[in-house]
C-alpha cells in the first residue's frame, strides 16, 4: 500500500468511528430536551425520569463522539497537508466557525446540564439541554457545509497557487451542503428514534417499567416516522443533486454503463466492473431512475463509459452501499409506521414479535448512515475536491509511511478498545432501566439541603 | 491594523487562554494519584473540573481551526511536521476525556485504578508535548523550499524538552492552586502545600528557560527592537513571584489568578518574540513561515473577523456565567450524594 491509500484508510477509520456516535447525539439530544421540557411544563415526574434515563445514555455516547472529533480537526493538517494548504483559505473557515459558534456552546452547556441539577432552576436546566441540542445540530451544519464544498466547490477562484474564497454566501447557501445537512439531520433523528424504540422494546418484552417505556416508545415512534419519511424525501433531493453535479458518482450508484434515456430501475442487478457491464439485470421498473434523478421520465443519464476509467469512482462499494441505504430507508418507514400504529391504537406490550424486531433494528440505522457516507465519499473519488484537486495530490509530503502505519495501527487499537468499553456501558445502562430514586431532584436555587 | 496582525494576536490569545484554562485541568490530572488519597478525594478532584473541562478543551479545537482558516500554510506545515507528537497528543486527550466519564460507571477496584492512571498519563503527556512543540516553534524548525525535514527526534532537543518541563511544572502548580480553591478541608490544604513545594522548582526551570531562550532562539530580538514589549516578560516574572507570595499569605484565589497571568504572559512572551514569524526556519530565514506569507486571503480574514467579533464576546459571556454558577468549592458529601456527578 502507498501513503495515499494508508492515509485514506486512516481518515476513513477515524471519521467512520467518530460517526458511530454523532448521529445518536444529534437525535437523542433533541429527544431528551423534549422530555425535560414536558416535565417542566407538566410537573409529571415520569418525564423527569425519562430525561434522566435517556440523558444518561446520551452522555455515555457523547463522551466518545467528542474526543474522536478532535482527531478529525487535526488530521487535515497531519495527513492532508497539501489539501490544507491548497484549500485552507475556503475550507478552514467553516471549521473555525463551527468551533466558535457550535462547540463552545455545546461543551459549556453540557457541563451545566450534567452538574447543574441542584444549582439552577428547572427552566434554566431545560434551557441547557436545548442549547446542547441546538449546538450539536449547528455543528453538523458547519461541518456539512465544509463537506458540501468538497463535493461541489463554489464561491472560489484559483489564485496564488491555491483556491481562495471570493463569496462566503455561496459557501453558506451551497445546495449540496444544505442537502447534506438536512439529510444528515433526519438520519441522526432516525438513528435516535430507533435506538429509543429498540431499548424500550427490550424492556417491554420483560415487562419492566411498562408505563415508562410505553411512553418513551410513543414519543420516539412519532419522531421516527416523521424523520424517516423526511429522510427519504431529502435522500431523493440528494440524488437529484448528485445526478446534476456528479454524474460519474450517480452512474456508479446505479451501475449504469451506457448513456440512456428513460432509464429504468432493475430491482435485481449484479455489476461486472471487469467487463464494464452488468451480469444480471432483472425485474426492471421502467423509467424510474430517470424520473427520480431529473423528475422527468425520459431524461438522459450519462453512463460510466462516458468517463475515462481513471475518473470513475470504485463501482462496487458505491453501488452496493447505495442500494443498502435505500433499502434500509424504506424498511425504516414501514417499521416506524407500525410503531406509531401499535403505540397509539394497539396493545404495544403484547406485540412480542414486533417488539423483538425493533430490538434487532437498533444497529440498522447506524449501518445505513455509514453506507450513506461511503456513497458520498467513495463516490467522489478520485477527487478530494470535486473537479479541483485529486486525492492523490492532497497528501502530506513530509510524513513517512512508517508514521502513517504507526498512527493507523494506534488509532485502530485505541478506538477499538474504547469503542468496546463504551458500547458495553451503553448496553449495561440501557438494560438497567431508569432510576426510581429521585433523591437529586431539582430544587430551586437557595434551597439546597 | 492589518488583518494578519490582528489574527496573529488572536491566534496567540487563543493558545494562551487554552493553556490557562486546560492548564489547571492538566495540572489537577497530573496530581490525581498524588493528592487523591481516597476514592472520595479523587472524585472530588474530578468533579472540580467536571463542569468545565470540555469547554476548556474547545479552546484547543478553536485554536486549531483558526490556524487552519487564518494561516493555512502554517497549519499544513505545523501539523504534518509534528505528526507523531500530535498522534500521541490525540491519544492522550482521547484517553483522558473518556476516563472522566467512564471511571464512575463501575465499582471494581481495578476498573477505577485503570482510569486513575489513564487520567494521570492523559494529562501529563499533553502538557509535556505542548511544551516541546512550542519550544520548537520558538527555536524554529528545519524548513526549506521542500518543507519540513526531520522527525520526532528533531523535536526532542534540549530546548524543546526544557520548554516541555516548564509547561508541566507551570500547569502542575496552576492545577494545585485550582484544587486548593475548589476543594475543602484536608484535600485543599494538601493541594496548597503541593503548590508551595513545587514552586521553587518552577522558578528554577523558568530562569533556565529565560536564559536558554537567549541562546536557542531569536525571540529577544523583538524585545531589543521594541523595549515596550518587555512589559510582557516582566509581567510573567512578576506574576510568577506573586504566586508564592500570595499563596504564602493564605490567599489561594489570588495565587490562582497570578498563576493564570503567568501562563498567559509566558505564552505571550514567546508569541510576541516570534512576530512576524509563526514558525521560523532554522536553516534559512528566507523559508520561515510568517504571518504574511502563510495567511489566508484578505477576504477570508475579513469574514472571520466579523464572525469572531460577534461570537467571541458571546462565548466569553456564557463562560463567565457558568464559572460563576460553579464557583463554590466541591465537597465530598455533595459528590457522594449526587448521582449525576462523575
Ligand atoms: C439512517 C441513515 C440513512 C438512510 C435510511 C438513508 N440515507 Fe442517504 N445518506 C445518509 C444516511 C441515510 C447519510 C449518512 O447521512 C449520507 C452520507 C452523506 C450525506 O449527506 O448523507 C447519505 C447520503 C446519500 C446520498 C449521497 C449524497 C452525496 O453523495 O452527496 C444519496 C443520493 C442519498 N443518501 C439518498 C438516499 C435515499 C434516496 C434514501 C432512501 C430512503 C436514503 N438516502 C436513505
Ligand atoms: C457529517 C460529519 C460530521 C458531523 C455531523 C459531526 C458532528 C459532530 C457533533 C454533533 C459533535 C459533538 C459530539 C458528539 O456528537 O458526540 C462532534 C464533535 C466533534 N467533531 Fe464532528 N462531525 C462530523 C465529522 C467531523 C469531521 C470530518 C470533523 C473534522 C473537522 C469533525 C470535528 C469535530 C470535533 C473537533 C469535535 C469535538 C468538539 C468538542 O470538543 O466538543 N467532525 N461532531
Ligand atoms: C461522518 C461522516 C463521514 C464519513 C463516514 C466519511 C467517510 C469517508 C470515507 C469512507 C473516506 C474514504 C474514501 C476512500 O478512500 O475512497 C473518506 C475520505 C475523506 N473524507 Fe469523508 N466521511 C465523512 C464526512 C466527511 C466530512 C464532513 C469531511 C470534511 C469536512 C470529510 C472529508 C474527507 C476527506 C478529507 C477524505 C480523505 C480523502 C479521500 O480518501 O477521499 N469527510 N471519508
Amino acid at each position: 500500500m502507498d501513503i495515499v491509500t494508508l492515509s485514506r484508510l486512516q481518515f476513513a477509520v477515524t471519521v467512520m468511528f467518530h460517526f458511530i456516535f454523532v448521529p445518536l447525539t444529534l437525535g437523542l439530544s433533541v429527544l431528551t430536551a423534549y422530555m425535560e421540557t414536558r416535565y417542566v411544563k407538566s410537573g409529571d415526574e415520569t418525564y423527569l425520569r425519562m430525561a434522566k434515563f435517556w440523558g444518561k445514555l446520551f452522555l455515555i455516547n457523547f463522551a466518545l463522539g467528542v474526543v474522536t472529533g478532535i482527531t478529525m480537526e487535526f488530521q487535515f493538517g497531519m495527513n492532508w497537508a497539501e489539501y490544507s494548504r491548497y484549500v485552507g483559505d475556503i475550507f478552514g473557515a467553516p471549521l473555525a466557525i463551527e468551533a466558535t459558534v457550535a462547540f463552545f456552546l455545546e461543551s459549556v452547556f453540557i457541563g451545566l446540564w450534567i452538574f447543574g441539577w441542584n444549582k439552577v432552576s428547572k427552566k434554566v436546566h431545560a434551557f441547557a439541554i436545548w442549547m446542547v441540542a441546538i449546538a450539536t445540530n449547528l455543528s453538523a451544519l458547519w461541518i456539512l457545509l465544509a463537506n458540501g464544498w468538497m463535493q461541489h466547490p463554489v464561491g472560489y477562484v484559483l489564485r496564488n497557487n491555491r483556491a481562495e474564497m471570493v463569496d462566503f454566501m455561496a459557501l453558506v447557501t451551497n445546495t449540496n451542503g444544505l442537502l447534506k445537512f438536512t439529510h444528515q439531520l433526519f438520519s441522526g433523528y432516525t438513528v435516535a428514534s430507533f435506538f429509543v424504540m429498540g431499548v424500550s422494546a427490550w424492556h417491554l418484552l420483560r415487562k419492566s417499567e411498562t408505563d415508562f417505556f410505553k411512553r418513551s416508545f410513543r414519543i420516539a415512534a412519532t419522531f421516527g416516522l416523521a424523520s424517516s419519511f423526511l429522510l427519504a424525501l431529502f435522500g431523493d433531493f440528494s440524488a437529484v443533486e448528485v445526478a446534476a453535479t456528479q454524474p460519474a458518482k450517480f452512474a456508479s450508484m446505479e451501475s449504469l454503463w451506457e448513456t440512456k434515456r428513460g432509464v429504468g430501475l432493475n430491482l435485481l442487478l449484479l455489476p461486472d466492473p471487469e467487463h464494464e457491464c452488468n451480469s444480471v439485470e432483472q425485474l426492471c421498473v421502467p423509467k424510474v431512475v430517470s424520473l427520480l434523478a431529473f423528475h422527468t421520465p425520459d431524461a438522459e443519464i450519462k453512463g460510466l463509459k462516458e468517463f475515462p476509467p481513471e475518473l470513475r469512482p470504485p463501482l462496487l462499494p458505491t453501488f452496493l452501499s447505495f442500494r443498502i441505504m435505500v433499502g434500509l430507508g424504506s424498511y425504516f418507514i414501514l417499521a416506524a409506521l407500525g410503531a406509531v400504529f401499535f403505540s397509539r391504537w394497539g396493545k404495544l406490550e403484547n406485540q412480542t414479535l414486533f417488539l423483538k424486531l425493533l430490538v434487532y433494528t437498533i444497529p440498522l440505522p447506524y449501518l445505513a448512515n455509514q453506507f450513506g457516507w461511503i456513497v458520498a465519499e467513495v463516490g467522489r473519488q478520485p477527487w478530494i475536491v470535486y473537479g479541483v484537486l485529486k486525492t492523490s495530490d492532497a497528501v502530506s509530503k513530509s510524513v513517512s509511511m512508517g508514521q502513517v502505519i504507526g498512527s493507523l495501527f494506534g488509532f485502530t487499537l485505541l478506538y477499538g478498545l474504547l469503542g468496546a468499553v463504551d458500547i458495553y456501558l451503553l448496553v449495561k445502562f440501557a438494560r438497567k432501566g431508569p432510576d426510581n430514586d429521585l433523591t437529586t431532584m431539582i430544587r430551586p436555587r437557595g434551597q439546597e439541603a | 491594523m492589518e488583518y494578519q496582525i490582528l489574527w496573529f494576536i488572536l491566534w496567540g490569545v487563543l493558545w494562551a487562554v487554552y493553556f490557562m484554562l486546560d492548564g489547571f485541568v492538566m495540572g489537577a490530572g497530573m496530581l490525581h494519584n498524588l493528592l487523591g488519597k481516597s476514592d472520595g478525594d479523587k472524585r472530588v478532584m474530578i468533579n472540580t473540573i467536571g463542569p468545565v473541562w470540555e469547554g476548556n478543551e474547545v479552546w484547543l479545537v478553536t485554536a486549531g481551526g483558526v490556524t487552519f482558516a487564518a494561516f493555512p500554510t502554517t497549519y499544513a506545515l505545523m501539523f504534518s511536521a509534528l505528526y507523531t507528537a500530535l498522534f500521541l497528543l490525540l491519544c492522550a486527550l482521547i484517553v483522558r476525556g473518556v476516563s472522566y466519564e467512564f471511571r464512575g460507571k463501575e465499582d471494581f477496584a481495578w476498573w477505577k485504578r485503570t482510569w486513575d492512571y489513564a487520567i494521570m498519563v492523559g494529562n501529563f503527556l499533553p502538557a509535556l508535548l505542548f511544551g516541546v512543540a512550542f519550544g520548537n516553534f520558538f527555536a524554529g524548525l528545519p524548513i526549506d523550499a521542500d518543507g519540513f525535514h526531520g522527525s520526532i527526534l528533531t523535536l526532542l532537543n534540549p530546548y524543546g524538552l526544557l520548554t516541555g518541563v516548564l509547561f508541566v511544572l507551570l500547569f502542575t502548580v496552576h492545577g494545585a492552586l485550582y484544587l486548593t480553591v475548589k476543594s475543602t478541608d484536608d484535600l485543599s490544604r494538601r493541594s496548597n502545600r503541593m503548590a508551595d513545594r513545587l514552586w521553587p522548582l518552577l522558578l528554577v526551570v523558568a530562569v533556565l528557560f529565560l536564559v536558554a531562550t537567549k541562546f536557542a532562539t531569536r525571540l529577544y530580538d523583538n524585545y531589543l527592537a521594541h523595549p515596550l514589549l518587555l512589559i510582557i516578560p516582566l509581567l510573567a516574572v512578576g506574576s510568577l513571584l506573586a504566586i508564592r507570595l500570595l499563596s504564602g499569605k493564605g490567599k489561594p484565589l489570588s495565587a490562582l489568578a497570578a498563576s493564570s497571568l503567568t501562563i498567559l504572559m509566558v505564552v505571550g512572551t514567546g508569541v510576541a518574540g516570534l512576530f512576524p514569524n509563526m514558525i521560523p526556519s532554522n536553516i534559512d530565514t528566507a523559508y520561515s513561515l510568517t504571518i504574511f506569507n502563510s495567511s489566508s486571503s484578505l477576504y477570508t480574514l475579513k469574514i472571520m473577523t466579523v464572525v469572531a467579533g460577534i461570537f467571541v464576546p458571546i462565548v466569553i459571556g456564557y463562560k463567565i456565567w457558568i464559572y460563576r454558577i460553579f464557583r463554590a468549592p466541591v465537597r465530598v458529601e455533595e459528590v457522594l450524594a449526587d448521582k449525576h456527578a462523575y
